[in-house]
C-alpha cells in the first residue's frame, strides 16, 4: 500500500531508504513490501490448490456416504472420538503459538520466536503420536482399505461399504498426516534460520508463508473432525 | 512493512480470544453430534456450518485475512468459491439419480426381468 511512484522509480533505494542495504532485498522486486506481498500472494495461490485437493476427495466422501449411510455410521463407530477431540485441541494450541511466532518474528523477538516455534513442533509431534495410536488399533482390528480389510462382525457382511469408508479415512488423514510432517520439516528450518539471527521485522517472510501453511493444516482438520469422528 | 502496524500487547489479545473461540465452537460441535437433530442430515449441515465459522475465524485472525492485502482474500474466496462449484454440482448430480452405478451396468432388478416374460401370455 504504501509503495509510491517515487519508490518505483528508484527502485526501492528512494525516499525512504529502508531497503537499502537489506540482504535478502531481491533486485527485481521495487521494495522490500512489494517483494513480501508477491510471496504472500503466490502463497495463497498455493493455498487454494491444496483446498481443491482436498475438495475433491471430500466429494467423493460425500458420494459414498450417500451411497453406504447405514456402513458409514457402522464404520464411524471404530473411531474414538476422545483421540479426534485432542487431535483438534491440540492443533488449534499449534495454530496460536505459530501465529504468535509470527508476531514475535516480526517484532524482532528472537527468543520468543524460537520458545514459539519449538511449542508448534511439539504440538504437531503430539499430533502424531496420537495418530500413529489410532492407526495402530485400526490395524490390529484389520479395518483397513480395499482388500486388505479384514474386520469381522459387521453389520451387512460382504458389504463394500465398510473399506470404502476406511479406504477415505486412510487417505484423507493420511495425506493430512504427510502435511503435519512437511510442517514440521519447515518448522525445523525456520528454527535454525532463526537461530542464526535471519529473520528481522523487514525480513520475516518465510515464517510468514510457514504460519499460513500451518494453519491451512489446521483448517482441513477443522473439517475432518467432525465428518469422520462425529457424523451420526 | 506490514499493512497492520499496531500494538503486539493488543495483537496478543486478539489471537489469545480467537484460540478460546475455536476452543468453544469445537467443544460445541461435540456437543450437538451427541443431540439428534430430527435427520442425520441436520446433524451433518450443523457440524459443517460450525466447522466453515471455525475456519472463517481461522482464516480472519490466524491467517491475517482481515488486515490484509484485500487481493490475498480475493484468492481465498476464489478458492473456496469453486469449491463450492465442486460440491454443489457433485450434490445436484448426486441427488438426481437413483444409484451411483449407470443403468446399463446395473445388475438386473428381479422385478423388470420378471415383467417382460409375463407379457408374451397376452
Amino acid at each position: 500500500m504504501s509503495t509510491t511512484p517515487a519508490d518505483l522509480q528508484h527502485g526501492g533505494h528512494g525516499a525512504d531508504g529502508h531497503d537499502e542495504h537489506n540482504a535478502y532485498h531481491q533486485h527485481h522486486f521495487a521494495t522490500m513490501e512489494q517483494q513480501f506481498d508477491t510471496s504472500k500472494l503466490g502463497m495463497w495461490l498455493f493455498l487454494v490448490t491444496e483446498v481443491l485437493t482436498f475438495g475433491g476427495l471430500f466429494a467423493g466422501f460425500g458420494i459414498l456416504q450417500g451411497r453406504y449411510p447405514q456402513e458409514f455410521i457402522e464404520a464411524h463407530e471404530h473411531l474414538q472420538r476422545l483421540y479426534g477431540a485432542t487431535n483438534t485441541v491440540v492443533l488449534l494450541v499449534s495454530s496460536f503459538t505459530m501465529v504468535m511466532a509470527v508476531l514475535a518474528a516480526r517484532t524482532n523477538q528472537k527468543k520468543k520466536l524460537l520458545v514459539y516455534l519449538a511449542l508448534t513442533i511439539l504440538c504437531a509431534c503430539i499430533f502424531m503420536c496420537i495418530k500413529y495410536v489410532e492407526y495402530s488399533h485400526k490395524y490390529h482390528e484389520g479395518l483397513l482399505p480395499f482388500q486388505w480389510y479384514s474386520h469381522e462382525g459387521d453389520g451387512i457382511p460382504g458389504s463394500h461399504g465398510y473399506q470404502a469408508f476406511f479406504s477415505f479415512y486412510f487417505m484423507m488423514t493420511g495425506l493430512h498426516g504427510i502435511h503435519v510432517l512437511t510442517g514440521i520439516g519447515f518448522l525445523s528450518w525456520l528454527m535454525v534460520r532463526a537461530s542464526r539471527d535471519e529473520f528481522s521485522s523487514t525480513y520475516y517472510t518465510p515464517v510468514d508463508l510457514v504460519g499460513l501453511f500451518w494453519h491451512l493444516v489446521d483448517l482441513v482438520w477443522i473439517y475432518l473432525f467432525p465428518l469422520y469422528y462425529l457424523i451420526s | 512493512m506490514s499493512t497492520h502496524a499496531h500494538d503486539p500487547k493488543k495483537e496478543t489479545r486478539i489471537y489469545v480470544a480467537t484460540l478460546v473461540t475455536l476452543l468453544i465452537l469445537t467443544l460445541i460441535t461435540v456437543g450437538a453430534s451427541y443431540i439428534q437433530f430430527g435427520s442425520s442430515t441436520a446433524n451433518v449441515v450443523i457440524a459443517l456450518t460450525i466447522a466453515t465459522i471455525k475456519a472463517i475465524v481461522v482464516a480472519l485472525f490466524f491467517m491475517h485475512l482481515l488486515y490484509d492485502k484485500p487481493v490475498n482474500a480475493l484468492a481465498a474466496v476464489a478458492g473456496f468459491l469453486f469449491l463450492g462449484i465442486l460440491l454443489l454440482f457433485t450434490l445436484l448430480d448426486i441427488g438426481s439419480r437413483d444409484g451411483l452405478e449407470p443403468q446399463n451396468l446395473r445388475a438386473p432388478d428381479p422385478a423388470a426381468a420378471a415383467a417382460p416374460a409375463a407379457a408374451p401370455k397376452e
